[in-house]
């Protein structure tokens, strides 16, 4: 592909106009990863005066704590779960609107709002909905028969944070879902309705494998938002309880390294975690890519 | 294999526009009709209607007897071949052309004779296991043929097929068509704007306009005799010179009205039937502005006096004149068409 070339007059100008951008990266993301790095081999005293280097011991120790072990699978739930709900809810959301045609606009604009939403806030007003003396949903729930209340149970904590991490990230898949359906020409819907194909058989047949770019696309975003993006979530609805029960690795990160002040271990942990999805981009983009139509 | 039967079809838009007013069209089964106007007169919708692809606002169409106004495209058993092929992009050629079969749950061995035979007819068996992006401009119009007669269809409808690719393609394409067509015998419907692609390719033509019908015909029947002025003036190459009847009895000094009909004031002669020299007929000179040499034939745009147009003459052959120079010709008087310009229409 032939890209636009610039010429600048002089060599440093170039180096100048990248520079803000640079130097934002570095002090806002190398150096603090540079020193999660550094400190996750130390060992730091109690009153912070001295460290001693310990190597690997913090990592050793990390994969033989059961806790750990269990909040990794917790996060693999909590990803697998959050993703699968948003990017479902986002893909119905996307193709409704797609077949509207006057109101398209006014939907999109409304249901756009969440994303503008903190995910702390995201998460205090999911926290009020579900309060189990004064929300509502579990007032609504009661009639049902299920008695709710996520600060005695652990699933049913599990399923607040989920509800309230994927509720904002609708937003964001529904934007990029209707973006992908309204570039998949017209004319080949038309095309397999001749051909036979009714509405569902239309939607999994041509529609779905041709927004497969959008869909790969979203999933690591995603994925990578549950990792990192979902302790503003959690801290304001659950702090990683009852008993654990959705303390997952970034938290975990925040509550030994903040709260538990072991900043050896959550250093280390961060860095695991920095590692997973690192890794899991670079798989993502080795194997599945390939088979990403289009 | 079917006719198609189209009577008092309207279509109307949100926001009351008309994009066809009322249209009867009779196509007999086995029969190639061409669709042919300028762009917006409604002859996309028209095929698109016939396919189920856009509602019928009023009137009825029915393939092979059956009204199918409020039938799903699929249960019509069309098959269309879009401008832009439509081919899936994510499926092999082999599997777009089993999409349709598959979906109407075609036994395997039949999928795969027919698939195979389609290749066979349409030359694109090497390119069977490829993506349609790897395919030539060419090479996918052939798929979409494909898609269209592996399904056996009642009828095929063409919207503009040929209109993506270059003119030696679109040459070639254009006969095999018309070849597969005939031997197919499948009632086919075709729309284009091209109106040479109408002439070679029609056993009858439409000429549409503004949502309306202005005259259907064989193709030379249609040039031998056009109905309206907008049939004049759209079908031929070059076009139908079109003189006022006051200006070309100033220039020729002759009155043309008792020998032409009543009401006639605009008066209509191919540029192959006018002839230079003098002769019987209307006699004319003027100074050839422009000589435009194609080939077997040569185009002269002629500047006579007292006319506001240029006279287009077609003259066999490369021409001996040069630009600048002043030509007698001649508009022999059986050669005329009498138009009225208020009604549009033929007078005779």
């Amino acid at each position: 592909m032939e890209t636009k070339r610039t010429t600048f007059p002089s060599k440093t100008l170039p180096y100048a106009l990248v520079m803000p951008q640079l130097l934002i990266t570095l002090v806002f993301f190398i150096w603090p990863t540079w020193q999660a790095v550094q400190s996750s081999f130390l060992r730091e005293d109690p009153f912070g005066l001295a460290s001693t280097f310990v190597g690997l011991l913090h990592y050793q120790r990390l994969f033989q704590d059961p806790l750990y072990l269990d909040a990794i699978g917790r996060t693999a739930l909590f990803a697998v779960a959050v993703t699968v709900l948003s990017m479902g809810m986002g893909l119905l959301l996307a193709v409704a609107v797609s077949r509207l045609v006057r109101s398209a606009n006014a939907y999109s604009t409304l249901l756009l709002w969440p994303y503008a939403v903190a995910p702390v806030v995201a998460g205090i007003l999911w926290w009020f909905m579900f309060n189990s003396s004064s929300g509502i949903l579990p007032y609504m729930l009661s009639f049902f028969g299920v008695d709710w209340n996520h600060k005695l149970n652990g699933t049913q904590a599990m399923i607040l944070v989920i509800v309230a991490a994927s509720w904002k990230q609708v937003s964001y898949n529904f934007l990029f879902f209707l973006a992908g359906l309204q570039s998949v020409p017209q004319s080949l819907t038309e095309a397999a309705a001749i051909d036979g194909a009714g509405p569902v058989k239309r939607f999994f047949t041509i529609v779905l494998p041709l927004l497969s770019p959008t869909t790969f696309f979203l999933f690591i975003v995603n994925v990578n938002y549950t990792m990192f993006d979902t302790f503003g979530t959690i801290d304001a609805t659950t702090q990683g309880g009852p008993n654990q029960a959705t303390n997952i690795l970034v938290y975990k990160v925040y509550a030994d390294g903040f709260i538990g002040l072991n900043l050896g271990s959550s250093s280390a942990q961060s860095v695991v975690l920095m590692l997973f999805v690192i890794g899991l981009t670079f798989l993502q983009f080795r194997y599945v890519e390939r088979r990403v139509q289009y | 294999m079917a006719p198609i039967k189209i009577s008092q079809v309207k279509k109307t838009y949100q926001g009351n526009v008309t994009a066809i007013h009322g249209l009867d069209l009779d196509i007999e089964d086995g029969e190639m009709v061409v669709l042919v106007g300028p762009s917006g007169c409604g002859k996309s919708t028209l095929l698109r209607m016939i396919a189920g692809l856009e509602t019928i606002t009023d009137g009825t169409i029915s393939i092979g007897g059956e009204v199918v106004n409020r039938k799903e495209p699929a249960e019509r058993d069309v098959a269309m071949v879009f401008q832009n092929y439509a081919l899936y992009p994510h499926m092999s050629v082999r599997q777009n052309l089993e999409y349709g079969l598959k979906n109407r749950g075609t036994p395997r061995e039949e999928i795969d004779r027919r698939v195979n035979e389609a290749a066979r007819v349409l030359e694109i068996a090497p390119f069977l296991e490829r993506k349609p992006r790897q395919l030539s401009g060419g090479q996918r119009q052939r798929v979409a043929m494909g898609r269209a007669i592996v399904r056996q269809p009642k009828a095929f409808l063409f919207d503009e097929p040929l209109s993506n690719l270059d003119a030696k393609l679109r040459g070639q394409m254009r006969i095999e068509i018309r070849r597969l067509q005939r031997s197919l015998k499948t009632t086919s419907v075709y729309v284009t704007h091209d109106q040479l692609e109408a002439m070679t390719l029609a056993d009858r033509l439409v000429v549409m306009n503004a949502g309306r019908i202005e005259q259907v015909g064989k193709p030379i029947e249609l040039y031998d005799r056009p109905a309206s002025l907008f049939v004049a003036g759209f079908i031929g190459s070059p076009p139908m010179n079109l003189f006022k009847l006051e200006a070309l009895s100033r220039v020729t000094g002759q009155d043309l009205s008792t020998t032409l009909p009543e009401n006639t004031d605009i008066v209509g002669i191919r540029p192959d039937r006018i002839e230079a020299g003098r002769g019987a007929g209307l006699h004319m000179f003027g100074v050839v502005e422009l000589i435009e040499p194609v080939g077997g034939e040569s185009h002269l745009y002629v500047r006579a006096e007292g006319l506001d147009q240029a006279v287009i003459i077609v003259v066999e052959g490369p021409s001996t004149l040069s630009e600048g120079e002043v030509l007698d010709f001649v508009l022999p008087l059986s050669a005329l068409h009498p138009f009225n310009t208020a009604t549009g229409r033929r007078t005779d």
